[in-house]
């Protein structure tokens, strides 16, 4: 019996070794995509139904609750700067010189006209955080093995209440999300690519983001540059700093 | 002997003036009820044509389907051609350019900050390039209450009760908080140039009105606009003339699969108006037939007090040898000119009394307020030339068909019992 027992318990000790939980998928999902602080130069190329747009900006986060991005171009959003602080959000306007405040709501409204939400672009959330993971299976996303976990939330002001991530069993990096609604319904669909290793993780540089809710052919979001736990002086975060 | 009968009924006052005032009252209410039904289906059209839906509007196909959610990403572009088209191919209309926007109007404090802020409507016309058609339209010289309209660019009028709400005077600045075409947020700022009043409850609530330039250079919509509206020159809605401009539109724009190519829709297929249109004309006609057919029975029921009060008379008619068809014609003639002459005086009092509401019109802005469809706050009637015969209709008739009704007794009566009925 003896002779039974103990290679099945191998066995299933060696197979559980080779799938982690989907708690620790997340934890490393985090460590790769997550950051204490990160300043970054992105792209939005928004393929609206009429037309494309490309969108430059530079973007400061520390932490998940303080965010301040400007845009660079084009000239008509050149000066645009947006500082999220927790819930809010201030936009300042070069044109009117005024700053104005959005919460609530407002904040899952889109950037500019692309598939993301001010919540998508300013946040950095952990999932761990937010979410308790369920593995659902595996199933392969451009030639690579993934991971597909199921994540529903468990903190009650989430953008998203259930999420559906393949993750890349390798680099612990998600290849595609899918992102649902507390009815259910899904709202986003995010494609990540172009993985590169930058300061020892895995990220993503381009991520195709699809709002399921709008015509179109989504938005292309691509990091430029970007560099993580970097020092960002206080001031950032501050109102003040969306006029200088 | 239509002379000897009106002299009997214009001398006999006691058999006559019941039957006359009856139908002086029924007829100067029908035809008030008519002309009050007519201005009301014309105010609406006519507030509904100049403010939102045009004799014909022309959209984008996509646009036309979510047209009340004013989506500014399908407007029509390129649109300084497509006019040029339309003035050209429809020289008997006039056309203007619109873009209906949403967004949040808001008021600074001293310090730039958020003061007040309210949701708004708006309406980009042209205001500033000499052509004064759009000011008309929209009445802006009579509705103002402040200030004055835009003479510059980067001048807003504002709804006067928006404005009190958010405690903006003309001449301060105010930052309208909108959607560009491309869908990013788009911030610009006015000076409150004056504030109007429509008359109408939803748009009192909070709209704003901005030179056409201004918004499209706001809402990023160059050479773009959400709707171009058509009138016909004349300005009087006319479906047969609208139905030919709609037939000659859709033979040079031929329907496509383009959802950004532009479609063309009439006043009667916007907002519902059309069954508007049919529902009003419909209780119109219910009311008057149920008018004639209870002053039918009321003049029945007149007549048959009448027969019975000339019971006697009809007797010694009968008894020195008079015909009853004789007799029941006279009846039948007289009821034709008491119904003539009660229904000239009633069309005559419902006329100046429409005419007194056509001008003055009733002010029902407090029971309206809170009302969501767009609808005139002051109700005026509207004579038309139905208004003068549409009231001998019931007034004739109802006369008529009620001594009629009555007058059938008199075949009863037996010339044998009118002696004996003479003697008691």
């Amino acid at each position: 019996m003896k002779k039974i027992i103990i290679p099945v318990f191998m066995l299933c000790v060696s197979l559980n070794a080779q799938n982690p939980s989907a708690r620790e998928i997340i934890e490393k999902v985090d460590k790769n995509m997550s950051a204490d602080s990160r300043v970054f130069t992105s792209k939005m190329i928004i393929h609206n139904p009429r037309n494309t747009r490309t969108i430059e900006s530079k973007s400061w986060s520390m932490g998940e609750k303080k965010s301040y991005t400007e845009y660079l171009s084009p000239p008509r959003e050149q000066g645009t700067k947006m500082l999220k602080l927790d819930d809010q959000l201030w936009i300042f306007s070069p044109e009117t010189d005024r700053i104005i405040q959005i919460s609530g709501h407002m904040l899952r409204q889109s950037v500019m006209g692309s598939d993301l939400s001010y919540e998508d672009m300013m946040e950095d959330p952990h999932l761990l955080n937010h979410y308790i993971g369920k593995t659902e299976g595996e199933e392969k996303v451009s030639d690579r093995d993934c991971w597909v976990i199921a994540l529903t939330a468990n903190t009650p002001d989430v953008a998203y209440q259930t999420q559906k991530v393949w993750v890349d069993k390798n680099r612990f990096i998600p290849l595609k999300k899918e992102l649902y609604a507390k009815s259910g319904v899904l709202l986003k669909r995010m494609e990540l690519s172009d993985v590169k290793q930058i300061q020892g993780r895995w990220y993503p540089e381009k991520i195709l983001f699809k709002d399921v809710l709008k015509e179109g052919d989504g938005t292309e979001f691509q990091i430029m540059e970007i560099e993580f736990n970097t020092k960002i002086p206080e001031y950032i975060f501050s109102k003040a700093s969306l006029k200088k | 002997m239509i002379r000897f009968l009106l002299r009997g009924i214009l001398r006999d006052k006691q058999r006559s003036l019941l039957p006359v005032v009856i139908v002086i009252i029924g007829v100067m209410l029908t035809v008030f009820l008519f002309c009050w039904l007519r201005g009301i289906l014309n105010d609406s059209i006519e507030l509904n044509a100049r403010f939102n839906a045009g004799h014909v509007k022309i959209m984008t196909a996509a646009y036309a389907k979510n047209v009340d959610q004013i989506p500014n990403d399908l407007a029509l572009i390129g649109v300084d051609t497509l006019l040029t088209k339309l003035k050209k191919e429809f020289p008997d209309m006039k056309w203007g350019q619109r873009i209906h926007f949403g967004g949040l109007i808001d008021a600074p404090d001293s310090k730039g900050e958020t003061r007040a802020q309210g949701p708004a409507v708006g309406f980009g016309i042209d205001m500033l390039s000499g052509d004064h058609s759009e000011i008309e339209r929209f009445n802006l010289e009579k509705s103002l209450r402040r200030g004055r309209l835009p003479v510059h660019s980067r001048e807003i009028l504002m709804s006067e009760e928006f404005s009190r709400k958010l405690k903006v005077n003309p001449g301060d600045t105010v930052t309208l908080i909108g959607s560009t075409m491309n869908g990013s947020m788009a911030m610009s700022n006015y000076t409150v140039s004056g504030t109007i009043v429509f008359g109408t409850g939803p748009m009192d609530q909070g709209s704003v009105i901005v030179d056409l330039k201004d918004v499209r250079n706001a809402l990023d919509m160059d050479n773009a606009a959400g709707e171009i509206v058509g009138y016909l020159k004349d300005n009087y809605y006319d479906e047969e003339k609208i139905g030919q401009v709609v037939a000659r539109f859709n033979r040079l724009f031929p329907v496509s699969n383009d959802e950004y190519a532009p479609v063309i829709i009439t006043l009667r297929q916007q907002n519902s108006l059309g069954d508007m249109i049919d529902e009003i004309k419909g209780i119109g006609a219910f009311a008057v037939f149920i008018f004639v057919l209870s002053m039918s029975l009321v003049l029945w029921n007149a007549g048959l007090l009448g027969g019975l009060r000339r019971y006697p008379e009809f007797g010694i008619r009968l008894a020195i040898g008079e015909d009853y068809s004789h007799i029941y014609k006279t009846m039948i003639y007289e009821s034709i000119l008491i119904g003539l002459i009660g229904s000239f005086i009633g069309t005559s009092i419902g006329l100046l009394i429409s005419l007194y509401m056509q001008k003055h019109g009733l002010d029902l802005s407090s029971m309206l307020k809170n009302a969501t469809i767009l609808m005139p706050a002051v109700f005026h009637t509207q004579i038309t030339s139905a208004a003068f015969f549409i009231g001998f209709i019931p007034g004739l008739l109802s006369t008529v068909i009620g001594t009629m009704l009555s007058g059938i007794g008199i075949y009863k009566r037996k010339t044998a019992q009118l002696f004996k009925e003479l003697e008691a």
